[in-house]
């Protein structure tokens, strides 16, 4: 990698999303001006009629669930220098890789009906399953500090990974008490950090959408709250929330899960 | 045929500026339309489907990943389905707390749409980034009130996209009433930078297309309705219990294409800003109706142009009632925040009814002994919308379709934008059950 010696063409493009991510990084305000004062916006569907096919620099959101998206994923790939997969849609899936779970035939019958003619759907994929992906940013919506750093570094040319520590450490950092002892169940120990805690902070749990830390102890909530020597707010939080050890693992799934993504290539004989 | 000078096929791909991907096709033939349709060629994501099995707090949690422009509409539809689902009631705190931040989702919603999306076709360019050097103010005016409408959800709910302390029975933290009340001196200049907004808007030229539709809407005894209410349509005198939606709404397939579409009384209605401008009129603050008459739309109206308009009024209106419940909010004091914590998982089925930026919105859930959801729908304004924007487009190729090609498609884009389609929430669009 290497800076750009001119002003580099950025385009924006969206595959199944809910576009939250566009719109988050339209919330920068003036951050977004500066930044985009040293590039050149070239196609941006969302907000602007204007559109080319010559950019550098492709920013890209959402799953790929269709054939027509992997096509257009790839021609994207083929044009731009970098790739940029935005949030957790584009780098892990995020709630669409929910539906993998079943064969496509059978989600396209619940929603659209004995009647629906085709409609075409494959099972969903983190845009790196498709295509090589330069950097990936996580959270759902994009974190836009994340989003910051990394724009700044494709334009001095230096690389990015998110960070890999878990939730937990920021959460520290911001003082706030562990949602463990509200009888919360909260997938932060596990999960990828980069967000600021935001969620712990505002009282909910995290539910995991940056994705898990790498060689995630995912047994680890599981026996935390049904190990032998029980801690009594641990024990009280299986209580209060009937759990076992399947419930744990469910939750893990909302963003990431491990079981449908292994289940990607086999439930794809399923496409409607 | 095609030798035949007159005839035009008129095709946009991928109609920019829109939330979600959408395509017009047109045929004229002879100066007569032939045939004209909008078609939805998002990617479907199915949450129906994958909602099954989830508890209700993930299921809440979901649902405002529908969508990230109107996702504390979809996350107050959520929310009131399941609590309707569980028999939850929730506070006036609660209520007034969730109707601020959904003031903040249609302000922040609308200015994105008025200044970003159809803004650019006032002022005769492509995108609002040609505006930026020459009209600097008016970019960081729209971005200030963009702003100000976030943060009002953001104060609420920790964010507006997506909102997090918004749960099943309340919030899960307590609110400050030092932030709050901090909100009160951006709301007034929120509503001043509204009034440059009217003024700015004042007297653009629209294309004058007049079309009487169905106006369906939600209607409170109390307010100008958003968070709650029963169905009006415009045809109707009595109002309708959301939770016989589907005994109203009909849902139904046309044969020239796959999307579904819905009517009640005609064969189309229109809902959104200018249906409820339509509805609800009278229960608008003194500040919209002003707006109103200075923007020059006149109750009723009729003409879908103006649905842009209607926008801006119900920004004015959203900010101005946004400082009372702010003041009702302040002078009650804020209690703390656990009634959550008391919800039972039961058994139970509920519909939920809101008002998002673009219209009328349901969501019904059924949820087993356990809490988990047994089966969703969600039925969003787009597609009721879909039936009512092709009937506008029969009635407005005929009127331009002397004039050249790019200016049939340019309007035609006008019209579509008009109607704010919001079409990345396309959990059923093309439904056809």
């Amino acid at each position: 990698m290497k800076p750009f010696a001119n002003k580099p063409r950025i385009a924006f493009f969206d595959f199944a999303c809910c576009e939250g991510c566009q719109l988050a990084v339209l919330e920068m305000e003036e951050k977004l001006l500066e930044l985009l004062s040293h590039v050149e916006v070239v196609a941006w569907r969302e907000v602007m009629s204007e559109k080319s096919d010559e950019y550098d620099i492709a920013f890209c959101e959402g799953s790929i669930t269709r054939q027509e998206d992997v096509e257009r994923i790839e021609s994207i790939r083929d044009r731009a220098e970098i790739l940029v997969s935005l949030g957790t849609c584009a780098s892990i899936g995020c709630h669409n890789a929910l539906k993998n779970k079943w064969p496509m035939s059978d989600v396209v019958k619940l929603v659209y009906g004995e009647s629906a003619g085709h409609i075409d759907t494959i099972p969903a994929r983190p845009i790196a399953d498709v295509v090589k992906v330069d950097y990936r940013t996580l959270g759902c919506p994009v974190s836009l500090s994340e989003f910051e750093t990394v724009f700044k570094r494709i334009l001095t040319g230096q690389a990015y990974e998110p960070p890999n520590q878990p939730v937990c450490v920021e959460c520290k950092l911001n003082d706030t008490l562990c949602v463990y002892e509200k009888g919360i169940v909260c997938l932060g120990p596990v999960t990828r950090c980069g967000c600021d805690a935001i969620c712990t902070a505002f009282g909910d749990a995290c539910r995991g959408c940056r994705g898990l830390i790498d060689q995630a102890n995912i047994e680890a909530p599981a026996r935390v709250l049904f190990g032998e020597d029980l801690h009594p707010i641990m024990a009280e939080t299986a209580r209060k929330n009937k759990l076992n050890r399947e419930e744990i693992m469910a939750k893990l799934t909302v963003y990431n899960d491990t079981a449908t993504s292994a289940n990607r290539e086999d439930s794809a004989d399923g496409d409607g | 045929m095609a030798t035949d000078k007159s005839q035009k096929t008129i095709r946009v791909h991928h109609v920019t500026r829109l939330e979600g991907h959408g395509d017009i096709t047109a045929e004229i033939k002879d100066g007569i339309l032939q045939q004209v349709r909008f078609s939805v060629v998002e990617a479907p994501r199915f949450f129906e489907a994958f909602l099954r099995g989830h508890h209700h707090a993930e299921v809440v949690h979901m649902a405002s990943r529908v969508c990230g422009i109107c996702a504390v509409s979809h996350k107050c539809a959520a929310l009131k389905a399941t609590e309707t689902a569980l028999e939850v009631t929730v506070s006036r705190q609660t209520e007034l707390l969730r109707r601020l931040a959904y003031h903040g989702e249609i302000l922040s919603s609308h200015v994105l749409h008025i200044y970003f999306l159809a803004g650019p076709d006032f002022f005769g360019v492509p995108s609002i980034f040609p505006l930026v050097e020459q009209h600097r103010e008016m970019i960081r005016r729209a971005m200030r009130l963009k702003k100000l409408g976030y943060d009002l959800s953001a104060v609420v709910a920790g964010r507006h996209t997506h909102p997090i302390s918004m749960v099943v029975g309340g919030f899960t933290f307590t609110h400050q009433t030092k932030i709050l009340a901090g909100m009160k001196d951006r709301i007034h200049e929120g509503l001043e930078d509204l009034r440059l907004t009217v003024r700015t808007l004042q007297g653009i030229d629209l294309p004058d297309l007049e079309r009487e539709s169905e106006y369906v809407s939600l209607t409170h005894p109390d307010r100008y309705a958003f968070y709650d209410g029963d169905i009006l349509s415009s045809d109707l005198e009595k109002t309708v219990s959301p939770d016989r939606y589907r005994e109203v709404i009909e849902e139904y397939v046309v044969d020239y294409s796959t999307a579904k579409y819905a009517r009640w009384n005609r064969p189309e209605y229109m809902t959104g800003a200018l249906a409820r401008f339509n509805n609800n009129y009278r229960q608008l603050t003194d500040g919209a109706k002003t707006a109103a008459d200075d923007l020059g739309l006149k109750h009723p109206c009729h003409k879908p142009f103006m649905n842009t308009i209607a926008q801006i009024v119900e920004c004015v209106h959203c900010l101005e009632d946004a400082l009372k419940i702010l003041e009702t909010l302040l002078e009650k004091g804020i209690q703390s925040g656990k009634e959550h914590e008391r919800v039972e998982d039961r058994a139970g089925r509920g519909v939920g009814a809101v008002e998002a930026p673009r219209g009328i919105l349901f969501h019904e859930y059924e949820y087993d002994d356990d809490g988990k959801c047994l089966s969703a729908n969600m039925v969003i304004p787009t597609a009721q919308n879909l039936a009512n924007l092709e009937a506008d487009m029969r009635a407005y190729i005929p009127v331009i379709a002397g004039e050249p090609r790019e200016t049939i498609v340019h309007r035609l884009e006008m019209l579509v934008r008009a109607y704010d389609p919001c079409i990345s929430c396309s959990t059923h669009v093309l439904d056809c059950r």
